[in-house]
């Protein structure tokens, strides 16, 4: 029976780890400056996690068959435990996990403590059930007002903002369902959400806000990689959560450029 | 408690009153064992129809048809609170507990027997209320078991979301109160009806942790108590403690200025601690049966128990890392992240003494020890995933991920039912007099540990991927479709421990009339419970009065006549 135990537990380890270290499924490919911090982060805590998880594990099952009980046996021996063992590893594992944690503590507060660079691309993001909505201030750089009231959500685009076009802010604002981003630009997003709690989820960006009802959230980030990148809902919003997805296009300044050009043009 | 002329010494006679109405924490034990039984097939139900559906999406499963997203999200959402509440706080603490603690002090009973009857019929009450959340109109509530408003509090934001949801609430307080109620008669149980010479630092781990819990439980549960009845006012008269100006489907709904994120901090709030009430009881029977069947003392007595008390300490201050992402200050997910750090330490050091409780021991692999080394196991994989979930900055990339649901799944679940089976095949002569069925324990231990492992331990490869949690179907999103051979592995696993499960029932109940008649004391253990008749007298002891001489765990001592001396063994060969 030991020898049974020891075999499943370290079959269970080494086909576990073998998916892990053969990076099977993985993290996507980063296209945000914060996936350099946040890979490597998560690569140091995956590889001291990981030493520890084989070293118990693969432990755990050459003690059970080691000491399994048979005629042979040595008699069990009488101990009630070892005080300096006991203070020995308490430190070692304060140290190591307390530390681990100071170490990505600076990557978040890089990220989440200083507001947007000036001149930073400023988009709005506005969650409904069950839709993205992307708001771009247009040429004179502020958003218009926008007022509960007028928000229709089967209308979509504008109206399902509810943005108020007797704002003169708000005759050049964009209002889109598809967001695209200049790389290499830090942008400045704010999050809202006018029905329910959302999360606006770009797993390449590395970049997850929930969206909260009665809060307007700042946050930044900076595409670096130019391309087409996924946005999903990583908050549980009601039936369609599933299907409350989009899409982020990171192109070039110029196409960047294009694209609101054409988009304010249709707007005329 | 004198004062009374010994109300324990007679036992009632009639069915209603010995087997229904009983005061007796021992049929009331075996009533929160049955009870919690009941909801686990439940509630594992449900998560087949989920990992079925989620594969199968157009299956016509019979009497339920075809699943729609909604129905989904009510499975879920029934999954979740059903395991959370009525099996993982209901089995370990109001059975087991029920039946052991006060036998293990040396006790006649808990100290508050009506009590303790009126808390396991408030906790029926609670069951049959969520579960008639399935029969009313719109059904079951999708909000998930967390509830967050204003999906929850808002009528008119899903389907499911009206009497369903009320009856979720409702479900939920009368939970709360039956568990205060039961909180309230372990914690005064263990101060003061404790056996001559039964000292704090003489009771098993299994009482330290009954105890532990029963604390964080009274702490607990009035918060979510109250966080329910302001979810039910938002609800149903039009306050907004948790709602602000929302606009749903286009129309103004009437409240103003609420905080969603308020729900949050006191849901977590109780909800964290919840997670230490599912598991400390685990921990404690581990301990238990791991020093039993290694025939050596717990390496550590007292390093467990301060172990257990940290646990519980910091327990209460790390609700925030549910909240990273949620839009609280960036500033506080500092001291959340730093003080969930803390909490690894003493987990660790409670994993460092069970090893060293098994090195140079002599192990015996009856089933209850199976079961306890696999919690071990699990415990690890499950808590390893912890340091990874509480770095904000790892948070960004796995919160509301499959890489949670892997997490919390190996470890409180998992590791915590690992527990209750440990438990059941450890008690079961006890309690039933009979013994269970070995080599079908045995198999039903390796299908169960290598099945958990093969349906959890995939979720930490969809969760780094970037799989979403909650999505009634994976094939909307392009990069979420290509996980889905995962998510068909995850399915068959879990469609054959599922399978697995009936061994355990059958062999449950056919021990209960077929086994061979067990002993007073047939694991050889030490504690109080093997020094009584197997099943025990109406008043534990057959009128007398337990003396403890030794800790709980004097195993292999040198000089003994036998392996093991037995707490109340009068000779002194032990200092402890």
């Amino acid at each position: 029976m030991g020898l049974a135990l020891m075999v499943v537990i370290w079959l269970i380890t080494l086909i576990s780890t073998y998916f892990f270290v053969a990076k099977t499924w993985w993290l996507p490919l980063g296209a945000a400056d914060a996936a350099g911090f946040i890979d490597g982060q998560f690569a140091l805590t995956f590889v001291l996690m990981g030493i520890i998880f084989l070293a118990a594990q693969l432990g755990l099952g050459y003690i059970v068959w080691k000491y399994r009980d048979r005629a042979a046996a040595q008699p069990a021996s009488y101990s009630h435990g070892n005080t300096t063992l006991e203070l020995v590893w308490t430190t070692l594992t304060a140290i190591l996990f307390i530390g681990l944690n100071l170490m990505g503590s600076r990557v978040w507060a890089s990220e989440r403590f200083e507001p947007a660079e000036a001149g930073a691309v400023k988009v709005e993001v506005t969650g409904m059930q069950f839709a993205w909505y992307f708001r771009y201030p247009g040429p004179d750089g502020t958003f218009g007002a926008t007022s509960p009231k007028l928000m229709d959500p089967s209308a979509g685009g504008e109206a399902a903002v509810g943005l108020n076009t007797a704002d003169p802010a708000a005759k050049d604002d964009i209002v889109t369902g598809t967001m695209y981003l200049p790389v290499d630009r830090e942008i400045d997003l704010s999050l809202r959400a006018v029905d329910v709690i959302h999360s606006f989820f770009v797993p390449s960006l590395r970049f997850k806000q929930d969206a909260v009802p009665g809060l307007n959230i700042h946050m930044h980030l900076k595409p670096t990689v130019v391309g087409e990148y996924e946005i999903v809902c990583a908050e549980l919003c009601g039936l369609g959560h599933y299907k409350m997805h989009g899409m982020v296009h990171v192109v070039s300044q110029d196409d960047f450029d294009k694209w609101l050009a054409a988009r304010e043009a249709e707007k005329q | 408690m004198v004062a009374m002329e010994n109300p324990h010494a007679h036992a009632p006679q009639g069915f209603i009153r010995k087997y229904i109405f009983s005061l007796d924490h021992k049929v009331i034990g075996i009533q929160y064992f049955f009870l919690a039984l009941t909801a686990v097939f439940v509630g594992m139900f449900l998560s087949l129809l989920m990992r079925i559906h989620l594969v199968w999406p157009n299956a016509n499963i019979p009497f339920f048809g075809h699943i729609q997203p909604e129905t989904y999200l009510t499975l879920l959402t029934m999954h979740g609170t059903i395991m959370v509440f009525f099996v993982l706080t209901t089995a370990p603490q109001g059975g087991f507990g029920n039946y052991f603690l006060p036998i293990q002090i040396g006790a006649p009973d808990m100290a508050f027997p009506v009590l303790n009857m009126l808390s396991f019929w408030t906790t029926f009450v609670a069951f049959v209320v969520i579960i008639a959340a399935f029969f009313v109109q719109g059904g079951a509530p999708l909000h998930g078991w967390t509830g967050y408003p204003p999906l929850s509090a808002v009528q008119s934001a899903g389907p499911g979301e009206g009497l369903g949801a009320d009856l979720w609430i409702t479900s939920i307080a009368i939970f709360c109160i039956a568990s205060l109620m039961g909180a309230l008669n372990f914690i005064t149980t263990t101060l003061d009806m404790r056996a001559k010479g039964m000292t704090l630092m003489r009771m098993p781990l299994t009482v330290w942790s009954w105890f532990i819990t029963a604390i964080l439980g009274l702490l607990a549960f009035g918060v979510l108590l109250s966080a329910g009845i302001l979810l039910l006012l938002d609800r149903n008269l039009g306050t907004s403690f948790y709602v602000p100006l929302v606009v749903v489907s286009g129309q103004i709904m009437g409240h103003k200025g609420g905080s969603p994120l308020l729900w949050q901090h006191l849901f977590w709030f109780f909800g964290h601690p919840e997670v230490y009430i599912a598991i400390l009881p685990g921990m404690g029977v581990a301990s238990q049966v791991l020093s039993t069947f290694s025939r050596k003392p717990i390496f550590g007595y007292r390093a467990m128990v301060y172990a257990m008390l940290s646990i519980g300490f910091f327990g209460f201050m790390v609700w925030g890392h549910h909240m990273f992402m949620s839009g609280m200050s960036p500033y506080s997910a500092f001291a959340f992240s730093i003080l969930t750090m803390c909490i690894g330490v003493p987990s660790a050091i409670k994993t460092f003494n069970w090893l060293g409780t098994m090195w140079k021991a002599r192990i015996r692999f009856h089933t209850p020890m199976l079961y306890a080394i696999g919690f071990v196991s699990l415990f690890v994989s499950g808590g390893l995933s912890g340091p990874f979930l509480a770095q904000p900055v790892l948070d960004i990339q796995l919160h509301d991920t499959y890489f949670v649901v892997g997490h919390f799944h190996l470890i409180m679940g998992v590791a915590a039912i690992f527990g209750m089976f440990a438990a059941t095949y450890y008690w079961f002569p006890k309690m039933f007099g009979r013994m269970m069925n070995e080599p079908w324990g045995r198999i039903h231990f390796f299908i169960t540990l290598a099945g958990t492992y093969a349906i959890f331990m995939p979720m930490h490869y969809l969760g780094m991927a970037g799989g979403t949690r909650r999505y009634s179907d994976y094939r909307e999103v392009k990069y979420l479709a290509t996980l889905m051979p995962l998510h068909r592995f995850m399915t068959f696993a879990a469609i054959i421990t599922i399978g697995a499960q009936f061994i355990f029932v059958i062999n449950l109940f056919w021990s209960m009339f077929k086994g061979p008649k067990a002993s007073d004391n047939p694991w050889e253990a030490t504690t109080l419970e093997w020094t009584t008749t197997t099943p025990p007298p109406h008043d534990n002891f057959g009128g007398v009065t337990p003396v403890v001489h030794h800790g709980p765990y004097e195993y292999g001592v040198p000089g003994a006549a036998k392996d093991y001396v037995m707490q109340t063994d009068p000779t002194t060969v032990s200092a402890h």
